[in-house]
């Protein structure tokens, strides 16, 4: 099963790698991850997607939970919550056709385009998962040239919420 | 007044009250040792003859007092040699804080002279650790470090110091307490909890206790014992837990795991509750996962709840330190009417008598033959009357010490159980004499072991340590050698030591005394000798059967039930 984890950390130096080493020390998988500060600069908050059983994913939260820098965790797939991706992704538009049809596609997919030259655009696109593979293959037909994604973020609905 | 970063440490040190510290200097930690010279009537350091002996001495200091041990080594070579006992101090959850030096801080990442990323090298091996990066951060991070190290599960704290810190100024001030909000350990056990295994224990029909290492951190062994005599149930314990329930009482059944006793293992094979207490299942105990205790309900306290259902899922999980539980556990007992099933009990303890008859600690030592080992063990224990710290490198030696010297005392027994590190015996042995001057210790080892550290027999003279070294000297790496006997057909592959130099002069030539025992009519004079030479490190190496054995055994993958007895 997917399980979106969301952690509450010490911003502090090394605090990512301790979350990254115990993934790979004890064999788990990570699926995508990403961090920023919050609010208040001293915490982190992470999101990490992994793929386990039941057992593996409970491991996994008492393990990130004894992590000293680690002050809360958070199985968000426990609740009901938002997931969003984001990405940017480089298309070629060097044949006359190409330009209207991936402008279509992306005022379809709600992406805004960033960045125009007369050889490409630069679409961003937020979403959950699925739509941004959705678009990712919907355009291409097209040349992409260049494609970077965020990895999931997510968050609960309503009252439940992980802060300190 | 403004204090340098090195007058802060040694500030640190006293206050939280280290009275001993073991180490090796060098170029990063210079200043810290200027320091230390100057207040050497405060803070006695040890000098160590290789990094990987202080942090073990610290370790065994740690396993006898329950405090924390603390290690200062140097950065570079000295922070990597530390690694070992480092890793060995994790598995074994010991209160340990280690120092090592750094590079000055403008030099960090440059590649300079003695320079490695500790911190990032021990990462996954200790509880937690920290690089100074400001001289004000000094105080405050060792006394997180202490504070880390000794409380929830124990484990070995690294703090990372860059030279430059050490010159630096800033007042000083030593927090009396600290509080973290990314850490808080639950001591507490869930009162609910308690009452639903209390339920369990008062049903069950062939209850056990296993019981480890936990149990002996937490300062539990008086309140285990009666909880145990209380209920009147069998009780086991692991390796790490030898001593946290008097091994001559009639209720202990043995050690339990792959040379554990037969009682013991088929007692938990067969029980319909299995209360666990500060053991963490570890595969040397449960054999097959799969074939584990297959008719019990499971009960498992333990302080980190990261250990609960690892490796076997739990029934009744309860999370707190084992001391206040097992407290928890008598209150909630006295409080109920009802009492264990005694007619049930009285037919499971029948059925563990019978599993008892197989006698499957016997040994037969002829005495025209060679030394069993097992006999040393055992002549030792009855000539220190159990009363020893023993100490013990790894491999046959070290079950054989397990199986036939009877601990009657927690933290007496000091090995290496998780890691189960060669070499660990000598300076941990150091460690624990440091501790207690006055005690008999001793290092059960091998021949192979011995020479993983054996340069500590330097330290041992230069501060006095009387260690009796008990070498069970069979020629081979045994463990391995058994083995390969069982497994590979003896093809014993690099399991035999040819050019064993000769201990008996080895040990002179480190000023110490050296006694060759060949005969078994030799070896309670030999050991007696030893006892009474009070002020002697003893190397007393016996030359033991080669190729004896260690059983009872549970072979790997096979289930706890199906042992090979001889």
């Amino acid at each position: 099963m997917r399980h979106v984890i969301s952690i509450l950390m010490e911003n502090e130096a090394g605090a990512l790698s301790r979350v990254a080493g115990l993934f790979s020390a004890r064999g788990y998988n990570i699926e995508s991850l990403t961090v920023a500060p919050t609010e208040d600069a001293t915490l982190s908050r992470m999101t990490l997607v992994t793929r386990g059983s039941d057992e593996i994913v409970e491991q996994i939260i008492k393990q990130l939970h004894k992590l000293i820098d680690v002050v809360k965790v958070m199985d968000l797939s426990q609740f009901p919550h938002i997931e969003r991706e984001m990405m940017f992704i480089k298309i070629a538009v060097d044949k006359n056709t190409a330009c209207e049809a991936v402008k279509r596609l992306s005022d379809i997919f709600r992406g805004n385009i960033i960045d125009v030259t007369d050889k490409m655009y630069t679409i961003e696109l937020t979403g959950d998962r699925q739509k941004l593979d959705a678009f990712v293959n919907a355009v291409r037909d097209f040349r992409i040239l260049e494609v970077v994604r965020s990895g999931s973020m997510g968050i609960a609905r309503g009252e439940a919420s992980l802060h300190v | 007044m403004e204090l340098t970063g090195a007058e802060i440490f040694v500030e640190c040190l006293k206050e939280e009250g280290v009275e001993t510290i073991f180490g090796y200097p060098g170029g990063a930690v210079l200043f810290l040792y200027d320091e230390l010279y100057k207040q050497q009537d405060k803070v006695n350091h040890i000098l160590v003859r290789h990094e990987q002996g202080a942090v073990h001495a610290a370790e065994g200091y740690a396993k006898a007092t329950n405090k924390p041990g603390v290690a200062l080594v140097t950065s570079g070579p000295g922070a990597t040699n530390a690694v070992t006992g480092i890793a060995d101090a994790y598995m074994d959850s010991v209160p340990l804080v280690v120092f090592t030096g750094q590079v000055p801080r403008h030099l960090i990442g440059n590649d300079a002279f003695q320079e490695v990323d500790i911190v990032g090298i021990t990462r996954p091996c200790v509880k937690h650790n920290f690089l100074v990066t400001d001289v004000k951060e000094l105080a405050t991070t060792i006394k997180k470090a202490f504070y880390i190290a000794s409380t929830g599960r124990p484990g070995p704290v690294l703090v990372d110091i860059p030279k430059d810190i050490t010159t630096a100024r800033c007042e000083f001030h030593y927090p009396a307490e600290i509080t973290m909000r990314s850490y808080n350990p639950t001591v507490k056990g869930n009162k609910r909890q308690v009452r639903r295994a209390l339920d369990l224990m008062l049903e069950a029909k062939k209850p056990v206790l296993y019981t480890g290492g936990g149990v002996v951190l937490s300062g539990a062994a008086h309140q285990l014992t009666e909880l145990t005599r209380e209920l009147g149930f069998p009780i086991t314990n692991t390796l790490m837990g030898l001593g946290g329930y008097p091994s001559m009482d009639p209720q202990f059944i043995g050690m339990l795991g792959m040379h554990g006793t037969y009682e013991a293992n088929n007692a938990m094979h067969h029980a319909d509750l299995v209360i666990a207490i500060g053991a963490r299942f570890d595969d040397r105990v449960t054999g097959n996962i799969e074939k584990f205790c297959p008719y019990a309900k499971i009960i498992h306290v333990d302080i980190d709840p990261a250990s609960i259902s690892k490796n076997v899922k739990v029934d009744v999980p309860i999370v707190g330190d084992v001391k206040n539980v097992i407290v928890d556990m008598l209150e909630e007992l006295r409080s109920r009417s009802e009492r264990p099933d005694a007619a049930a009990l009285a037919d499971w303890w029948k059925q563990i008598d019978e599993w008892r008859k197989a006698n499957c600690l016997k040994y037969n030592q002829d005495m025209n033959a060679s030394i069993k080992a097992q006999f040393v063990v055992e002549k030792w224990w009855e000539v220190t009357h159990g009363d020893a710290y023993i100490c013990s490198d790894v491999g046959q030696h070290q079950m054989w010490a397990a199986q036939y010297y009877k601990f009657s005392q927690p933290n007496r027994w000091i090995n290496s159980g998780g890691l189960g590190t060669m070499g660990f015996g000598l300076p941990a042995a150091m460690g624990v004499q440091m501790a207690f001057p006055e005690e008999t210790v001793a290092c059960i080892t091998g021949d192979g072991s011995i020479q993983m550290c054996i340069q500590e027999l330097g330290t041992c003279l230069q501060y006095h340590l009387p260690i009796k070294v008990i070498s069970l000297n069979n020629g081979y790496l045994g463990m391995v050698r058994q083995w390969q006997e069982f497994f590979y057909q003896k093809r014993y592959a690099m399991s035999y030591m040819e050019a064993l130099p000769d201990f008996v002069k080895l040990a002179e030539a480190y000023g110490h005394v050296g006694m060759r025992i060949e005969k078994p009519g030799d070896v309670e004079g030999a050991l007696k000798e030893a006892l009474a030479m009070k002020d002697r490190l003893v190397f007393m190496d016996f030359i033991t059967e080669r190729e004896n054995n260690v059983f009872p055994m549970v072979p790997a993958g096979a289930g706890q039930n199906e042992m090979i007895l001889v």
